[in-house]
This record gives C-alpha cells, sequence and structure tokens, in this order.
C-alpha cells in the first residue's frame, strides 16, 4: 500500500460488491433513497452529507460531497456555514462533556 | 479575483485550431471513452435525425466586449469576424421563406455587429420571432448602446441572457471582473422597460452554467434561488432560468485541461449519459449558421469545424428537404448535451 488515501479510489467505491454482493446492493439502493428529494431538498441532504464529512473527516465525502453541494447550486457561504455547523458540534460535544467534570469535581471537594 | 483573458486565437495556443481539440478528445492515452455514437446505440437510441426545421441559430460574429473564461466561441474584443450584410440577407429570406418559428442571434456580442438593430428590424417586420443572446453587460458597456432594452421591447425580442451565479464573486470568477454589477445594472435597465415583469409580455430568461468542472443542478431548483436572492437582494424579475452544461471545447476545454480537471470532467459526462437527454437534443430542430455562411447542426459542431452533412451546407445553397434527410454529425464532445438532465439552448431537457 502505497498511500492509505488515493483519490482514485472513490470512483472504486461501487466495487464493493466484488466481495459481498448482497449487502452492497442493500447498501447503494438505500444510498440512493435517501438522497432524492424528499421532505428534505437535494440540496439540503447534500449540505448536511458535507458537515458529515468533515464531522468524520473522511477525505472522500469531502470531495465528493463538496462537488454535489456546487452542483445543487449551494454558494461558498452556505458550505462554510455547514462546515460550522459540523465544527461546532463537535466542539459542543467536548464542552458539554465539561458539566462531568464538574459534577465530579463538586461531589470529591467538600 | 479574476484575470483578463485572451482567447485562444490570440494567445496563439494550438487549442484554437479545432482539429487539435478534437484530437484531444479522442486521446485515448489521456482517457479511453466509448463513441459517443456508441454509447447511443449500446443505449437502443437511434442515430440522430431532424425532427422539423424550428430554430435558425445565426451566429453573426466572434467579437464581443467580454472575454469569458469559459467561452466556446473564443469570442473577444480581438475578435473581428462577422457576416456580411449580404449574408444576413439570404438568413433573413431562408427565415422567411421556410417557416422557421425563431430566429435565435448570436455572437460574440451580437449588438456589437453594425448591422444587428437592422437584421433584428427586417426579422420582426416580416412577423418572425426573435431571439437575442445578449450578454447584458453590452449594454452597458457604452452609451451608444444604453437603449437596447427599449429595442428589444419595441420589436419584441425574447432576451436571453447569461447570468452563471447570483453572487458576485461566482460570477466575476467566469466572466471576468465587475461583470456581476455591470450585469445587476443592465436588468435593471431591461426591468424598467418591463422585461420580466408579468404581464408585459417582455420575456428574459436568465442562462446558469456551472462556474467549473461541475454539472448544473436540478434547473427548477436552482430557478427558485436565483429569483428569491435575485428579487430580495436586488430588486431583479426575471421569467425563467435555462441550465446549460459546459461543453469540452474551445477555452472551457483549455481551462479543464489546465487545471487538471479534463479526464474527470470527461468521465463524469460519460457516465451520466441519459438516453431521454439524447432523444430531445437541440440539434434535431435547429440550424446554426456561421458569420461565413456555413451550416451546421448546433453552435457546438460549428466552432469545432463540424458542418453539416449532406449537399446543403451554406446558407446560399440552402435546402430544406436535403437537410431533413441528413444525418447529425456527432462526436465526442456531444456528451455535454446528454449529460444527466441534458442540456441544450432552451436549457434542461428531460426531468431527473
Amino acid at each position: 500500500m502505497a498511500n492509505y488515501y488515493d483519490p482514485a479510489d472513490l470512483a472504486k467505491f461501487g466495487k464493493i460488491g466484488d466481495f459481498q454482493k448482497p449487502l452492497a446492493d442493500k447498501y447503494f439502493a438505500w444510498y440512493g433513497e435517501v438522497f432524492a428529494e424528499g421532505a428534505l431538498t437535494q440540496r439540503e441532504k447534500s449540505l448536511i452529507a458535507l458537515a458529515v464529512a468533515h464531522a468524520i473527516q473522511c477525505p472522500y465525502c469531502i470531495d465528493a460531497y463538496t462537488t454535489d453541494s456546487m452542483e445543487k447550486g449551494a454558494s461558498e457561504a452556505m458550505m462554510m456555514e455547514a462546515v460550522h455547523v459540523a465544527a461546532a458540534i463537535r466542539g459542543g460535544a467536548s464542552l458539554v462533556h465539561a458539566t462531568m467534570m464538574m459534577n465530579k469535581v463538586n461531589e470529591t471537594l467538600m | 479575483m479574476s484575470i483578463a483573458v485572451k482567447s485562444l486565437r490570440a494567445r496563439g495556443a494550438e487549442l484554437a485550431d479545432a482539429q487539435v481539440q478534437l484530437r484531444v478528445l479522442h486521446d485515448a492515452d489521456v482517457v479511453a471513452l466509448p463513441a459517443f455514437a456508441r454509447t447511443m446505440a449500446d443505449h437502443g437510441v437511434p442515430s440522430l435525425v431532424p425532427t422539423r426545421m424550428r430554430v435558425l441559430q445565426l451566429n453573426i460574429g466572434k467579437m464581443c466586449n467580454q472575454s469569458c473564461k469559459h467561452c466556446h466561441v473564443d469570442a473577444g474584443p480581438d475578435r473581428t469576424e462577422m457576416m456580411s450584410r449580404h449574408l444576413l440577407q439570404t438568413c433573413i429570406d431562408v427565415a422567411r421563406d421556410n417557416a422557421f418559428d425563431v430566429v435565435d442571434i448570436t455572437g460574440g456580442a451580437p449588438e456589437m455587429h453594425p448591422d444587428f438593430r437592422w437584421l433584428v428590424t427586417e426579422l420582426t417586420s416580416t412577423g418572425i420571432k426573435v431571439m437575442v443572446r445578449c450578454n447584458l453587460t453590452i449594454i452597458v458597456a457604452n452609451p451608444k448602446y444604453h437603449d437596447l432594452p427599449e429595442f428589444y421591447a419595441q420589436h419584441g425580442v425574447h432576451v436571453v441572457s447569461s447570468l452563471p451565479f447570483y453572487e458576485e464573486r461566482n460570477t466575476d470568477r467566469q466572466r471576468g471582473d465587475g461583470t456581476f454589477r455591470d450585469s445587476i445594472r443592465a436588468l435593471h435597465m431591461l426591468n424598467d422597460v418591463g422585461y420580466g415583469i408579468e404581464g408585459t409580455g417582455h420575456v428574459i430568461d436568465l442562462v446558469y452554467n456551472p462556474v467549473g468542472a461541475l454539472l448544473p443542478g436540478p434547473q427548477a431548483a436552482l430557478e427558485q434561488d436565483f429569483k428569491r436572492v435575485l428579487r430580495q437582494q436586488h430588486g431583479l424579475e426575471f421569467n425563467s432560468l435555462i441550465c446549460i452544461t459546459n461543453m469540452p471545447i474551445s477555452r472551457f476545454l483549455d481551462f479543464l485541461l489546465s487545471s487538471g480537471n479534463y479526464v474527470a470532467y470527461m468521465e463524469k459526462l460519460v457516465n451520466a449519459f441519459n438516453p431521454a437527454a439524447a432523444l430531445g437534443v437541440m440539434c434535431r430542430d435547429t440550424i446554426s449558421v456561421g458569420y461565413d455562411g456555413t451550416l451546421y447542426d448546433c453552435d457546438f459542431n460549428q466552432m469545432l469545424d463540424l458542418p453539416v452533412a449532406g449537399p446543403s451546407r451554406h446558407i446560399t445553397q440552402f435546402d430544406a428537404s436535403a437537410l431533413m434527410r441528413r444525418h447529425i454529425v456527432v462526436d465526442q464532445h456531444c456528451y455535454g448535451c446528454t449529460a444527466g438532465a441534458g442540456s441544450s439552448c432552451g436549457g434542461q431537457i428531460a426531468t431527473e
């Protein structure tokens, strides 16, 4: 393995079915339905995916959903605000645990 | 920050030559793509033949006040090619005698042609509907063009104008600094004479084409965004949004190659091949005329020097029945019109 991440691997995603087809078929069918226009627009879903991609720091997903968001007409400001939402939740997830630390402090000290 | 672009011709670039562009599109060492005609056949789409003569599209010259990075015409201020008055008169006669529904005038900036107003007046006085591909900024480029909105309204011209995005930054990135502000000014002038205003009958459609190596998104959703933002932020109205895919030719091909996006873009177009879009492509009811009178199946074939097949290859030898019997010339760039929801000069072809 020369590299852990290779941009060319993104296009090979569909090949996960080569090792286990029934599960891959189910996954991709479900994936397609998830991103279809529904109660949320396709663009809203793409921006959620872009935010999640940054939260889980998946380079393939960032590549794919930056393009997809632009193709769905998202502006640069919309995409950056989506990433800030991800960052705010990630930061908040750490900070809200400070309440545990504070509880422990308060229980421990006289 | 957008940098001024010179035409490929002015830069002496190899890609200014249509043969070089076609060679790139066929170079299997760069990316091996199935032949367009083969893909059509594999999807059960019959080879393309005309349905009728609806639109006569006249490219009356390559001169333009702008030089956009993606221009498929390689137009710009340095291009001087223009259709002669004699050929313009022949086009008028052909449009009238063959009962075309619409004459679609494009360029370059067609308004820079010295006979532009004469052409529009002659056509509309014979009852032919006229559509003009107006880049908007020409209206404010020089005081002599400031009355174009009134001229259009007076002659019932259907105006079709490029505005690649509803935000300044992305529009200027493609079309040059200051383009967005000038376009907004021009749109206000068009609104002022009734264009885009319900009940006036004066129609202005905007053209969206992606600012980069992307496919256009769903036309209806983008139209809503454009309408909302232009109304709220600029107090502007327009009729419809037309989504057009950038064809991999001329200056957009140059951008794809120099930015390293060529292979991925071509693969994207091929993978998004849509048989429904292929059946509705514009070349089936359009004849495109070059500034020298040569006939083409579309404006993109025109830029690649691919004239119509058959004996009627020049406006002076226009033969409607021979043209209706022709096979439409296709090549690898045609993947641009058949990708996803499809693309034509009238916008998205199929429902996604």
